[in-house]
């Protein structure tokens, strides 16, 4: 049950202890970089002022815009013939920001998703598909290491050819698959399309999702159409990518390593902390990271750390599913709107199709929101009415819960075009 | 006997049309009546063909969204009153109409008037027994424009 009993159910006394120690570590390893080597030297700070893990909050955030500003090796603690690896961030928010690895960081990442596969059921036997892009991103490579680690046969796949996805895994038998929700669903139609049923022409019995937000929904749905577990997990690629927080069987929150990161809820206006189960941006400290190791980086995501302990038996602490994140949201009439309340609404609308795309649009001063819906194939029963019926109750639910009223446009079943890669929901065509 | 209607959902924009009348063109599907009826973004085609079932497939098999349904096409006179005396017969019933479109068979002589409703097989019962002739497709196909060869 367990792929590092001691650590996974240690004592919270025992953790915190340990958190504190590698903390002092890390931030006297950090002062060998360029940038907080610098900083620390102007503000007269450093690990020595560390005696508890409330004394992280003497030392200013880290943010994306001090990696972008201090690319590409700003941040590296370790001389430059230490790294073995570079990643890139999938860059889905501005320029892509570079991570490296020393041989013990790599070593370390696979352990701890090494633990999450795991945790979620996958054994040595399993035989795991990789359906993730290979390459910069972190999540082919390190899901790869990781499945291999854990002893598992893995199918690196990569991601896109959807065909040849489902021949592999039906000629190899594969248990376990890696995948972004987007591309499960679309996915799902390619089975449909050769006549299919991923429910009983498979055998894969768990999924993990990863690269992209989506809603409870969303995975229920997925975990409907192939009759398998479907897992949530975070990652970003500053704090070595996937691996950071899983799910654990009872699929309720992601458990984040804490022997691994220091988090802080913050307010993201206030920058104040916030106490357990009350909503706010996510703030790591890595602290077993040598190659570049940071300190109180903002990761925009907007969650909570869900109170009370776990029924799996581990300590540490978990994250709710992410609402979305503080550089996601949408400004329209005044309103702030996460395209994640969107998703969540629609899922909940018989009728609704797999996608959907926000476009933002300005006539004079006047902000407009069009919200293309695909409408299901089987709910199209011929008639002007029950469409026009469905339209209505979009209409209505999207304007109880954002408060604006969306002009909908019904669009047919597969006409939205999705990205094999993260999905893109809105389109901003509103000019400064 | 009942007839069936063939519907696409159609999404407002240029081609849409032309899209489905090509694909039913190279399926060599004759169209017997086609009604458009349209939202602000969207609308539906319905048509009545020759081949329901193979029209359905080849429009779905271009990615089209159909839906194919049981309605009734009842013969009416091509005359005046002749309209009327169904419609009469329908209000007294109580029966409603969901959506419905007519077309002349035969000048002067023969009209087909296509009703959408909710109690098809009960409609269908009454007006046979008021003397009505309901068409099913074999029959719509079969009264090819005869008018034209007459001479």
């Amino acid at each position: 049950m367990y792929w590092e009993k001691e650590v996974e159910t240690m004592d919270r006394s025992k953790l915190e202890a340990g958190q504190l120690a590698a903390l002092q570590e890390t931030l006297a390893r950090v002062e060998k970089s360029y940038y907080y080597g610098k900083m620390f030297k102007e503000k007269g700070i450093g690990a020595g002022q560390v005696k508890s893990l409330q004394d992280i909050a003497k030392f200013p955030f880290t943010t994306k815009d001090d990696l972008r500003e201090h690319w590409p090796y700003g941040f590296i603690a370790v001389p430059k013939e230490e790294l073995v690896r570079m990643h890139s961030s999938s860059g889905t928010t501005g320029r892509a920001t570079v991570v490296f690895h020393t041989a013990h960081d790599i070593a370390v990442w696979t352990n701890l998703l090494a633990r999450c596969l795991y945790m979620a059921g996958m054994r040595k036997g399993d035989v795991f598909q990789n359906m993730m892009t290979y390459g910069l991103f972190t999540g082919g490579l390190g899901f790869h290491y990781a499945a291999e680690k854990l002893g598992a046969l893995v199918i690196p796949a990569g991601a896109g050819n959807s065909k040849r996805q489902i021949q592999l895994m039906r000629d190899f038998d594969t248990t376990a698959v890696h995948v972004i929700p987007s591309y499960a669903l679309h996915l799902s139609t390619v089975f449909d399309e050769l006549k299919l049923d991923p429910r009983k022409d498979t055998s894969v019995k768990i999924a993990f999702l990863g690269a992209e937000p989506h809603t409870e929904k969303m995975r229920r749905k997925i975990e409907e159409i192939y009759g398998y577990k479907a897992f949530n997990s975070y990652g970003l690629s500053e704090m070595n990518g996937p691996g950071v927080a899983f799910e654990c069987p009872y699929q309720d929150g992601m458990h984040i390593w804490e022997d691994s990161f220091l988090i802080e809820i913050i307010d993201p206006k206030t920058l104040q902390p916030v106490a357990d189960g009350v909503e706010g941006e996510l703030v790591m400290t890595s602290l077993q990271k040598e190659g570049m190791p940071l300190i109180r980086y903002r990761t925009k995501d907007l969650t909570r750390i869900i109170p009370g302990p776990c029924a799996c038996g581990r300590t540490h602490r978990r994250l709710e599913r992410f609402k979305g994140r503080t550089d996601d949201m949408l400004i329209l009439k005044g309103v702030n709107i996460f395209p994640m309340q969107i998703e969540k609404k629609l899922m909940d609308i018989p009728g609704v199709g797999t996608n959907f795309m926000i476009i933002l649009s300005r006539e004079g001063y006047n902000d407009d929101m069009t919200v293309k819906v695909e409408v299901r194939r089987e709910y199209f029963s011929g008639d002007l009415k029950s469409l026009e019926k469905l339209k209505k109750k979009i209409v209505d639910e999207l304007k109880g819960e954002l408060l604006i009223t969306p002009k909908i446009e019904l669009v047919e079943p597969d006409s939205i075009p999705k990205g094999e890669g993260k999905a893109v929901r809105v389109i901003d065509n509103r000019k400064e | 006997m009942i007839a069936y209607q063939l519907s696409v959902f159609a999404e407002d924009k240029p081609g849409k049309l032309a899209h489905v009348t090509s694909v039913l063109a190279k399926a060599k599907i004759s169209i017997r009546a086609t009604t458009i009826s349209t939202s602000d973004t969207f609308g539906v085609i319905s048509l009545i063909v020759d081949e329901p079932k193979r029209a359905e497939a080849a429009l779905t098999d271009a990615g089209l969204t159909v839906h194919l349904k049981s309605v009734l096409a009842i013969l009416i006179p091509d005359a005046p009153g002749g309209l009327d005396k169904l419609m009469q017969l329908l209000y007294a019933e109580g029966i409603n109409i969901n959506n419905a479109y007519g077309f002349v068979l035969e000048s002067g002589q023969k009209a087909v008037f296509v009703v959408d409703v909710e109690q098809l097989d009960k409609t269908e019962k009454l007006l046979e027994e008021k003397g009505f002739k309901t068409l099913d497709t074999e029959e719509l196909s079969a009264i090819e424009p005869i008018h034209y060869n007459k001479q």
